[in-house]
């Protein structure tokens, strides 16, 4: 059972869309018994992490994913909660707590003289052999929106440069994550969820 | 190295696909589906649908197409037309809309970027703005209400102000459509567009003019705009997303093959 984690963040659907679109059944939960009966489980987000770490803990989901032993894939704000805290909020001089599952803390991107958010299809550097990107041609473009991410760190599984790099991929055990949208980056993203629901 | 976008645009009136020139007189293109579809095989980087009708008549845009389309397409796209308040963008997102794209609505109420930013993030918020430049006063006016030509009006904004004015309070992409050059594709307005660069710190998109395949070399070389967005030279099959591509690349623009 391939389940997304009803986190009450708007892009949902767009997940949806792309797993059905690769011939899956999928369900989006956020009830306990669900969640922990998944083969695989995806959590998206769009918005703040002060917005979606609220959804979270409204949600009593907090524990919930963090007791999880199969593989999650976090996208976008999704991947950044997974880290151990972030910058963006209402306040920016506060640093958010998030769920602490893989290493390091979600900044807001320098990205100048470039402009700001990171908007647009841009290259990455995975790691060799690392099953996330099997099959996906090297020079692959993916869709990236986001103006903060996750400084590169032994986590990292695939890096991308805008301005400085940056994390592009993580992975600490169970738990993976992609800064860009692989639900909106077409056959590369289409790929890459394969990959994840066959890992 | 981000890749230059190429962005159709397609022109949603009651369901279905239009394309006037300078505004009026709308001839249907076709359904939305099929050519949403298309254009992302084709090597679109990115959609915009706008509903042309919804903020001059005074409704929401109706949105089960949006669904429709998120269902098949695997790129990113955004929707416009009537998004008044966070509900009518919350449910275009849910829908499966990557960004909204606010014009006339936030020229009303320009607090409305402010709380749709707080609440989305400022990434899904385009600010979508229809330049007229005046030539007898040398004035580049921004106009409200343009989908509908006896509604449309001249705004108190001048085009580089208003610019400044949305990226303060949080838009996260502005379209710059200029009006003079909509639908009769005689190239993009360069010097405006390079105006607009040199203020603009958030990505920019040229919208209005493109006539040929040199027009997009020129806007992206030229303006250093991020995207550049046209509607009429794809919906009529005069350029065809994937040989424009290849073209650019040839001349040496960043872009996605």
């Amino acid at each position: 059972m391939i389940v997304i984690i009803d986190t009450g963040c708007a892009n949902l659907s767009s997940v949806l869309f792309a797993i059905e679109r690769l011939g899956y059944e999928v369900t989006i939960s956020k009830d306990p018994v669900v969640l922990q009966q998944a083969d695989k489980l995806f959590l998206p987000g769009v918005g703040t992490a002060k917005e979606a770490m609220n959804n979270l803990i409204d949600r009593d989901l907090v524990a919930e994913i963090k007791k999880l032993t199969q593989p999650v894939l976090g996208i976008c704000l999704g991947m950044q909660m997974l880290a151990e805290g972030s910058e963006e909020g209402f306040a920016e001089e506060t640093v958010i707590n998030t769920l602490g599952l893989v290493d390091g803390f979600v900044q807001k991107m320098d990205v100048a003289p470039l402009r700001s958010p990171h908007m647009g299809w841009n290259q990455i550097t995975p790691k060799l052999d690392e099953p996330l990107f099997k099959d996906i041609p090297a020079g692959s473009y993916f869709y990236f929106v986001h103006s903060y991410a996750l400084p590169v760190n032994e986590n990292t599984i695939a890096s991308c440069e805008y301005g400085t790099p940056f994390t592009a991929a993580v992975n600490k055990d169970n738990f993976y994550g992609v800064q860009f949208h692989p639900e909106r980056s077409g056959k590369a993203g289409a790929q890459l969820i394969k990959n994840f629901l066959e890992l | 190295m981000l890749a230059k976008r190429i962005i159709p645009c397609l022109d949603v009136k009651d369901g279905q696909v239009v394309k006037g020139v300078q505004f009026r007189n709308h001839e249907i293109v076709g359904d939305i589906v099929p050519l949403a579809k298309r254009y992302a095989e084709e090597g679109a980087d990115e959609l915009v649908f706008y509903d042309i009708t919804a903020s001059s008549d005074d409704r929401v845009v109706d949105k089960s197409w949006v669904s429709r389309v998120a269902e098949v397409i695997d790129i990113p796209f955004c929707v416009a037309g009537g998004i008044k308040t966070e509900e009518d963008a919350r449910r275009i997102l849910e829908f499966g809309a990557d960004k909204v794209s606010i014009n006339s609505p936030a020229l009303a109420d320009p607090s409305l970027i402010n709380r749709l930013a707080e609440k989305f993030g400022t990434q899904c918020i385009v600010i979508g703005i229809d330049s007229y430049f005046d030539e007898e006063t040398g004035q580049h006016q921004v106009k409200q209400f343009t989908g509908n030509e006896k509604a449309t009006v001249t705004t108190k904004w001048n085009t580089f102000d208003w610019i400044k004015e949305v990226q303060s309070r949080g838009a996260g992409e502005v379209v710059l459509n200029v009006m003079n050059q909509d639908g009769v594709r005689c190239g993009y307005d360069i010097k405006q567009l390079s105006q607009a660069r040199a203020i603009c710190n958030i990505p920019l998109i040229a919208s209005g003019g493109a006539g040929e395949m040199s027009h997009f070399a020129d806007v992206f070389n030229q303006a250093d705009v991020d995207g550049a967005l046209a509607a009429s030279v794809f919906h009529k099959q005069i350029i065809n997303i994937g040989e424009l591509k290849s073209y650019l690349k040839s001349e040496k623009v960043e872009i996605r093959l």
